[in-house]
């Protein structure tokens, strides 16, 4: 269990986080999101006890970070941006380190490290030091660290930022693997991963909260919710028609490849009385679809739609 | 595995991965050398004691003690690693107490490797081996009490040569601080009772009182207190940097 209460950083005049009250509990998968600078990362050091809050405060498993940091961090697996780790020691001698700082009893910890080594795919660089490897094997090294002690509770600090898409296919399997009965929160600014990942998300913009839903409930915000888009040449005549469906507020064609977008009333349903219009004209329709509503529309309806009262 | 004992285990290791401990056990084994036949008159003196290998200690400490410190704080700040080691369950003081002893242990290695300037002034005379022992105890407390110093200033920036410097500066304040000249200075300008406590703070003087072979329960005590005092001090950094 995760849980920020009005958990705030400031610096000087600059407030970074801003009264933010978050919540994800066992079997969640959190994608913390927001554009650069909107304070993920600061959120994500107070809550993994890196930095202090200025007022508020985090709980981790119910433990206050403020109060007893250390059981907090026990329960706690952390990645922090851009996965630091010592790059003179080899990957083994990293891990072995990891577990004896968290104490893990050596039988545990070799059944822990081998398991953790194998589900991240390490074998072949245990005794090659950490400077040595390339990005992805250095992402998942910091990974193994997070895991080795098998939290409760997982904190991600954009786990996949500068992976190839087969290292990020990995990364969001062993993600979703754990998922079940942790509580799992991920910061991130890819809107891909949020639909690969995540059962709920937070936006913040500014250190504040702007929209806490489910990916399903933010497309619906989207005003391309519900909309059929199809592709069909010469299909000028028709699209004034369509115009003149009841269900439909208004049609939209794409300049460049030519693709009509056409918008439902509020809680209308056009799939049907547009397909059959189509049939009825004879239209050859190589393609069409009915939109979920798109995320990146909506992330910078939310994002940018508040910019102007985030720094008074 | 208690976490101080396996950070300490890791920053000995670091250690000797990287050239610093080889450079660093050379060089003093070298200078040490050096300075106690050239400088310190070993041979003329014609006494069999190791006064005048120790008495160059303070000086070798001056710049190798630095060297050592600089990087415990400022290059774990500078690599990003500082965030994964502040969050992982381990207190500032385990942390701070973890590097403090990797270095002090690595140190008291440098100075046991210098047993063979004791095996030359057994061969050559009978010194009192008493003597040297206080004398290579005071030396070691003296390098913890310069560890201390610089583990503390080095938890203030990110930039190691910065971290060098300032504890370079602050180390020979404090050797200075009981020699006559420094003493005489003050004399004019302040109480008695002040120049007193200055001459008192001197690292010089407790250290030449131990190396006397008197092991007077005032003199340990000074450079635990420094030791203590300073550690805290950079505890106390790294809790306020936290919040700011």
């Amino acid at each position: 269990m995760i849980e920020t209460d009005k958990l705030t950083k400031r610096y000087g005049h600059l407030t970074a986080v801003d009264a933010l009250s978050i919540y994800a509990e066992p079997g969640q998968v959190l994608g913390l999101l927001g554009p650069n600078g909107a304070g993920k990362t600061t959120a994500m050091r107070m809550i993994a006890g890196f930095q202090a809050p200025t007022a508020g405060t985090a709980r981790v498993c119910g433990y206050d970070v403020r109060k007893e940091p250390l059981k907090a961090k026990r329960a706690l697996g952390y990645l922090p941006e851009g996965a630091p780790s010592y790059g003179e020691m080899t990957v083994r001698e990293f891990l072995v380190f990891i577990m004896r700082v968290r104490g893990l009893r050596s039988d545990v910890g070799r059944r822990r490290f081998d398991e953790v080594v194998g589900r991240l795919e390490l074998e072949g660089a245990l005794n090659v030091g950490i400077d040595t490897l390339s990005k992805g094997l250095r992402r998942r090294v910091g990974l193994a660290q997070a895991i080795v002690h098998d939290p409760p509770v997982l904190m991600l600090d954009e786990p996949t930022d500068g992976l190839d898409p087969n290292q990020k296919h990995t990364v969001r399997q062993l993600i979703d693997a754990m998922a079940r009965e942790r509580t799992i929160l991920i910061s991130t600014h890819l809107l891909e991963e949020v639909h690969a990942l995540c059962n709920r998300v937070v936006i913040i913009a500014g250190g504040r909260l702007r929209a806490d839903a489910t990916p399903a409930e933010l497309e619906e915000r989207s005003r391309y919710h519900g909309a059929v888009s199809f592709s069909a040449p010469g299909s000028g005549i028709s699209q004034e028609m369509l115009g003149r469906l009841p269900q439909v507020a208004g049609i939209e064609v794409d300049p460049l490849d030519g693709r009509v977008t056409v918008f439902p009333k509020p809680g209308e349903r056009i799939l049907e009385p547009v397909e059959s219009l189509l049939r009825q004209q004879g239209l050859e329709v190589s393609e069409i679809q009915l939109e979920r509503g798109r995320l990146d529309e909506v992330f910078r309806q939310i994002t940018l739609g508040s910019e102007t009262e985030a720094h008074p | 595995m208690n976490p101080v004992m396996a950070l300490t285990r890791r920053e000995l290791r670091s250690y000797f991965v990287t050239p610093v401990a080889y450079v660093f056990l050379v060089i003093f084994l070298v200078l040490s050398g050096i300075l106690t036949f050239y400088a310190g008159d070993f041979y003329d003196r014609g006494i069999a004691d190791l006064q005048p290998f120790f008495v160059m200690h303070p000086w070798l400490y001056l710049i190798l003690v630095p060297a050592v410190s600089m990087r415990l704080w400022a290059e774990e700040a500078k690599s990003g690693t500082l965030e994964l080691l502040q969050t992982l369950p381990i207190s500032s003081w385990q942390a701070m107490l973890g590097k403090f002893l990797a270095a002090w242990l690595f140190i008291g290695l440098a100075l046991l490797l210098t047993f063979p300037i004791w095996i030359t002034v057994n061969y050559l005379g009978s010194p009192d081996n008493g003597i040297i022992v206080a004398g290579y105890l005071g030396s070691w407390l003296m390098a913890g009490a310069f560890l201390a110093i610089g583990a503390c200033l080095s938890t203030l920036t990110k930039s190691q040569v910065v971290a060098f410097i300032l504890t370079a500066v602050v180390c020979v304040l404090l050797i200075l601080a009981g020699q006559p000249e420094v003493l005489d200075f003050f004399q004019g300008a302040l109480p008695r009772k002040l120049v007193n406590a200055v001459a008192h703070l001197s690292m010089l003087r407790h250290f030449e009182a131990i190396g006397r072979g008197v092991l007077d329960l005032r003199d340990i005590l000074y450079f635990v207190l420094t030791i203590v005092a300073w550690l805290a001090a950079g505890v106390l950094v790294l809790d306020l940097k936290r919040s700011h």
